[in-house]
């Protein structure tokens, strides 16, 4: 089935499955995983440079820029001034405009601070970001951060790096109807099933970093993802049956003796 | 004189931009971003931004990271 690609803020991207960079053994493992799941956008994180030991490797001298959209994020900001900050040394780092905006209200759940996160959205759009906010599943949030001129939203599926699957699929429903933008839905993904579920109920993207880097062959799983993704897009596409409580015969009963 | 680096106090021995201590780091700047007390400085700037006593640098660049703040995160 020809697709059309997925469009973001004049962005265009081949694969629907987005991935984060951490949590891997090595940096050939990350490369090798991220290869393998057929991503072409790759979420990495803003942090000091290590001074005191130079022989460390580059995270940036594996993922080859031509063939990757880097994403960075503001993760580990639990501020608007800590978001904005980060965000603005993201860019200045001379990667993108595109930035994955996170602002973490609770370190327990590490649930958004929607409150920040349409603050922060709001500065960062006027300072001509592509912003791409991780939200929560709410639907009225979703649509305020398409109103400050986010060009899609992240809906989590469930806390990050929880595994738990897609907690609430009727407001993710809910957003993917509301809003006119991309939903990409991001974090919380267990298993290839919930990222099948998130493309079936009309997911453009979905974004994932532990559910990959945290199974027990990485790699194998980046390619259970890749498939699941493309599965439940095809799905998506195709249309489901309706659900009904009792049997339809598949098999005609004309003919029968 | 000395300054703040990332944290922590750095003596330079003489004046220097930030190119300078970007390359007596050995750290190339294409990747990274850098902050003088609270304000980013170009990258066209680097070469000419002398470094003055008690300044606040930050040298930030990118490491792996996803849908977590690898950070701060409490594992459950």
């Amino acid at each position: 089935m020809i697709d059309e690609r997925l469009t973001i803020a004049g962005h265009e991207f081949k694969s629907r499955l987005w991935v984060g960079t951490g949590k891997y053994k090595d940096f050939v493992e990350t490369q090798k995983a991220i290869e393998v799941s057929g991503a072409d956008v790759v979420t990495v994180a803003v942090r000091r440079v290590n001074i005191t030991d130079r022989t460390q490797e580059n995270l940036l001298d594996y993922l080859d820029p031509k063939k990757y959209t880097i994403l960075p994020n503001t993760a580990g900001c639990y501020t608007v001034d800590d978001a904005v900050r980060y965000a603005r040394l993201a860019r200045a780092a001379g990667v993108s405009d595109l930035v994955k905006l996170e602002v973490i209200g609770d370190e327990r759940t590490l649930f958004p601070d929607t409150a920040g996160l349409i603050e922060a959205a709001k500065i960062l759009v006027k300072e001509g970001f592509i912003v791409l906010p991780y939200t929560n599943d709410d639907p009225i949030v979703a649509q305020r951060l398409v109103d400050v001129g986010c060009p899609a939203v992240m809906p989590l599926a469930a806390p990050i790096g929880s595994g738990l699957g897609i907690r609430n699929p009727y407001n993710l429903k809910i957003i993917m109807e509301t809003v006119n933008v991309p939903v990409i839905v991001d974090a919380g993904v267990g298993t290839a099933s919930d990222a099948a579920l998130a493309m079936e109920y009309g997911a453009d993207a979905v974004l994932m970093n532990t559910a990959i880097a945290g199974a027990n062959d990485p790699i194998a799983m980046a390619e259970a993802m890749k498939y699941a993704v493309d599965a439940g897009r095809l799905a998506y596409k195709a249309g489901r049956i309706p659900r009904k409580l009792y049997a339809t015969a598949s098999s005609p009963i004309e003919g029968m003796l | 004189m000395d300054i703040h680096l990332n944290g922590e106090s750095r003596y330079l021995e003489k004046e220097s931009t930030i190119a300078a201590l970007l390359q007596e780091l050995k750290i190339r700047s294409d990747q990274v971003a850098v902050e003088v007390n609270l304000h980013i400085v170009d990258k066209q700037d680097f070469a000419s931004r002398q470094l003055q006593e008690g300044d606040r640098v930050e040298i930030m660049s990118f490491i792996g990271g996803g849908a977590e703040s690898s950070l701060s995160v409490t594992e459950a």
